[in-house]
Parts: structure tokens; C-alpha cells; sequence
């Protein structure tokens, strides 16, 4: 079935540009389109016409590298759960439907152009500690060659599965990374290779974090269910264990 | 220099969260000292004696406890007004319920509600306590009859409808804060275990809803007696 729908889409020329919300139509959207390609046609439509295109952020489109981000009708990736925008059916949506499309809103992540915001706080967070020594000189041990619990290598596995798309951020009211920085902590807390920064890890990532201008978690959970990778909010749990861990034996 | 704990968010969490179940001790224990005043007036008079006299409870435990609700009023706010400030462009479409409670998204107003209360309940008994005891200095807890006088002043606040009314509204906004806070605590002390978590979750909603009801219905019974006799 296809589908003619109206789109409120946030414009914003650059950084400095005080930015509004514009009313597009877009018609014939086919119900099998994924809400990328929904906007693929928007743009298509636009550029017709001579117009600015609107800016997105999007790579692999499979749902693999956090490129893609969009609040769409006052959600983080839209109304689905455990999906990235470009993962978003168009099917999610009904025929006629008005839909708000917005950039990420938070401090930290400020908009660059229309609905890309500039995400690199979480880099900066990544930098502070999201690492792991490793010896070059050669005779580089085979990272299978230490054996690893099941059940550890699961979870680790399962926190490295975040892709640092901000969703969390997004969608928390009080815009707190603790999701992302949680994830990225917990994946090397529990391999032996990422013993020897761990706690100098946690105190610095939570360090970067706060110094982004990121807010304060009060559990409200909301970045767990709009997680497009499902990271569960156990591992801030864990990272608030190994923040205080690490803190409490600090020298510095 | 490295941030400091208390400086640093997970910091004031896990103390917004410390303070928080200190609070959640001392609820308990008032709560089984209001419950006496309905089984026993003799008893709940030898309780109250003792919580106003003992220089344990009275030099060390009290002051721990307004510390804790000071710390955790202040810590609160502070942390609600710089979360504040981190989105300063808002949604112009925004659907918060889609993904988490009322209650986790409005602690500051339930907790604003709660501390309201406190004034109220600090006028009614905390502040004649510390006027008749340190002031007056009449440290015997004893009436005009000679006859201890806690149970008595209790059922002279439950006369007033407009008074009670507050008392339940108040304990219903306490067991919506306690509704979300209860379980945030453990998580934020960095407690949360698939097996365990679930219990705590039930325990915490448990503790919720039945220890302001106990309050109210407590309330209730002597407005209820006040009224037949
Ligand atoms: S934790 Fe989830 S929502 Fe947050 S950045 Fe990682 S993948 Fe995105
Ligand atoms: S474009 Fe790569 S995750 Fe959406």
C-alpha cells in the first residue's frame, strides 16, 4: 500500500542558524521503504524542485554503524523497538500521517545542519579510556589464546554491541550518556585484557562524560527501551560498581 | 587533580542514593512507632519518651537524619536544575511516556510535594518538641495531669478534616517518589542482578504503596475515634 503523509522536519542552515520546523508532502510512499529511503524521495522531490536537500546523517544503512540517528514523532529512531531509523519500516506508519522529524536535542550534541548534530562528545568519552594496552612489537598474542568465561564473554559481547549512536542521550530527559558510557566501559571490564586501565578507564570515561555537559542519570529507563542494540541498563549498574571501586582506592 | 566522587555524576548518585535508603530506614521505624499509637497509647507514650529523651537518638541519630534530608533535598534540586539545562532547545514532539513511568520522570515534583509536608509536619510537632524541651526546658514529657503527653498531641493533630486531608494527600505523592526511588536506589549503588533485581522491584513497590497507606489509614483511625467519642 502506499502512503501520502506530511512531514514536519527541523531546518537548520548551520550551527550559528537559528533553525525551524518546515512542512513537507511527500506521496506514494510504498509501505516496504525503510524511513531513510522515505526521506531518499523527499530529497529527490527538493532537489527537483531546486531546493536545499535535507541533511541526514546515514552510512550502512543495515543497522551495523550508529550513523543514522532522528527523533521521529517524539522518539529516538521512531516508534519501533530494537531498530535504527534506517531499520524503520515505513509500515510503522498510517496513510495521511503527520510525522515530526527532529535532530537529537542535547547540549552536548549540538546540531551541525538540519538533522545532524555533532556527536563527537562521544568520541571524546572513548578517547578518555575506551581502550585497551595491547604489545605491537611483533609477537602479538592471539587474543583467543587467553581463555575467557562463557557467561563473561556473553555479556561483554553484549555491551560491545552498542553503536554510539546517541539514541540514550536523545531520549533521556535529562540528556545523560550513562547508557553509552556504560557500554563502553563494561565491554573491557570483564575481559582479561581490559584489567590493566580498568579503573583509571571508568574515572576518566565518567571524567569526559561530565565534562561534555551531559546530565545526571535518575533511572528512569528510557534509554534502555530506545536503545536500537537492546544495552541493558545492568551495565550502568555496572559501571556505577566499578566507579565506585575504582574511586574509593584512588590515590589521585 | 581528578574529579572529585562527589563532584562527579555517578558520585552524587550513588549518595543521592545513600541518603535515599537512610530515608527509607527511617520511614520504616516511624512508621512501627505510629502503628503502636493504635494498638497501645501506654506504649506508644514509652516509645515517643524515649525517642525525645535519649541523647543517642537525640544528639547523634536526629541530626544524622536532617542532614540526610537536607543532603538529599539539595543534591536533588541541584541535580534536577543541571539536568535541566542540558537540552535547552526542546522537542517540538515528544512522547517521554512511550519509554518510562511518571513517576521516574517526576521525582522532583513528587519529592517537592513531600518536603511541602515536612514543613507542615515539622510545624505541627518537630518545632513545639524543640520549644517545650530546649527552651522551656522541660525535658519530662509530661502534661499538665502529669501523664506523658505524646499520645495526646498526636490525636489533637488528627482533629482537624483539613489537616488529615493534607497528611493523605501528602503520603500518596511520598508513595508515588517512593514507587520510582525505592528501586533507583539499588540501581544506582550499582545493584542490579537478573535474579535479585525482579524481587526488588516487587519489595520496593510492596514498601510503596502499604507503608503510606499504613500512614494514612493510621491517620484515619484517629480522626475516625476523634470523631465517634
Ligand atoms: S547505548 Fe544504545 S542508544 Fe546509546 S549510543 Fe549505544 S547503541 Fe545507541
Ligand atoms: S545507517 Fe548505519 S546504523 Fe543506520
Amino acid at each position: 500500500m502506499n502512503m501520502n503523509l506530511t512531514l514536519k522536519v527541523w531546518r537548520q542552515k548551520n550551527a550559528q542558524d537559528k533553525g525551524k520546523m518546515v512542512e513537507y508532502k511527500v506521496t506514494n510512499i510504498s509501505d516496504h521503504m525503510s524511513f531513510l529511503e522515505m526521506l531518499d524521495v523527499l530529497n529527490e522531490d527538493l532537489v527537483n524542485k531546486n531546493e536545499e536537500p535535507v541533511a541526514f546523517d546515514h552510512d550502512c544503512r543495515e543497522g551495523i554503524c550508529g550513523m543514522c540517528s532522528l527523533h521521529i514523532n517524539g522518539e529516538a529512531h521512531g516508534p519501533d523497538r530494537g531498530v535504527t531509523t534506517c531499520q524503520l519500516h515505513m509500515r510503522m506508519f498510517k496513510d495521511g500521517q503527520t510525522i515530526y522529524i527532529e535532530p537529537w536535542r542535547a547540549k552536548a550534541l549540538p546540531v551541525i545542519k538540519d538533522l545532524i548534530v555533532d556527536r563527537s562528545a562521544l568520541e571524546r568519552i572513548q578517547h578518555a579510556g575506551g581502550y585497551i594496552s595491547v604489545n605491537t612489537s611483533g609477537n602479538t598474542q592471539d587474543a583467543n589464546a587467553i581463555l575467557i568465561r562463557k557467561s563473561d564473554a556473553d555479556k561483554a559481547m553484549d555491551a560491545a554491541s552498542c553503536i554510539g549512536c546517541g539514541a540514550c542521550v536523545a531520549t533521556c530527559k535529562n540528556s545523560s550518556a550513562m547508557l553509552f558510557v556504560a557500554a563502553k566501559v563494561s565491554q573491557f571490564s570483564y575481559l582479561p585484557q581490559g584489567q590493566i586501565e580498568r579503573k583509571e578507564r571508568v574515572m576518566n570515561m565518567v571524567e569526559q562524560m561530565d565534562k561534555e555537559g551531559f546530565g545526571n542519570c535518575t533511572n528512569t529507563g528510557a534509554c534502555e527501551v530506545e536503545c536500537p542494540k537492546g544495552i541493558s541498563l545492568e551495565f550502568i549498574a555496572r559501571m556505577n560498581r566499578e566507579y565506585f571501586g575504582a574511586k574509593i582506592v584512588s590515590e589521585k | 587533580m581528578s574529579q572529585g566522587f562527589s563532584k562527579s555524576s555517578v558520585g552524587r548518585k550513588i549518595l543521592m542514593a545513600l541518603s535515599g535508603f537512610f530515608l527509607l530506614l527511617f520511614l520504616f521505624q516511624h512508621f512501627l512507632i505510629n502503628s503502636l499509637s493504635v494498638i497501645s497509647a501506654d506504649a506508644f507514650n514509652e516509645v515517643s519518651f524515649f525517642m525525645g529523651t535519649n541523647p543517642l537518638i537525640q544528639y547523634l541519630i536526629q541530626p544524622i537524619l536532617l542532614f540526610g534530608i537536607i543532603f538529599h533535598l539539595i543534591m536533588g534540586i541541584t541535580l534536577e536544575l543541571k539536568n535541566k539545562s542540558t537540552r535547552p532547545i526542546p522537542y517540538a514532539m515528544n512522547k517521554p511516556s512511550e519509554n518510562a513511568s511518571w513517576m521516574s520522570r517526576n521525582m522532583v515534583i513528587t519529592g517537592i510535594m513531600v518536603l511541602l509536608f515536612l514543613g507542615l509536619h515539622f510545624y505541627d510537632f518537630w518545632i513545639p518538641e524543640i520549644k517545650t524541651k530546649f527552651i522551656e526546658g522541660n525535658m519530662s514529657g509530661l502534661n499538665e495531669s502529669g501523664e506523658l503527653r505524646f499520645h495526646e498531641e498526636l490525636l489533637h493533630k488528627f482533629t482537624d478534616p483539613i489537616r488529615v486531608g493534607l497528611y493523605i494527600l501528602s503520603f500518596v505523592f511520598l508513595s508515588l517518589h517512593l514507587l520510582h526511588g525505592f528501586q533507583s536506589a539499588f540501581q544506582s549503588v550499582g545493584f542490579n542482578h537478573r535474579k535479585y533485581t525482579p524481587i526488588i522491584k516487587k519489595l520496593g513497590n510492596l514498601y510503596a504503596i502499604f507503608i503510606p497507606l499504613g500512614f494514612i489509614l493510621i491517620a484515619l483511625f484517629h480522626f475516625h475515634v476523634k470523631i465517634r467519642f
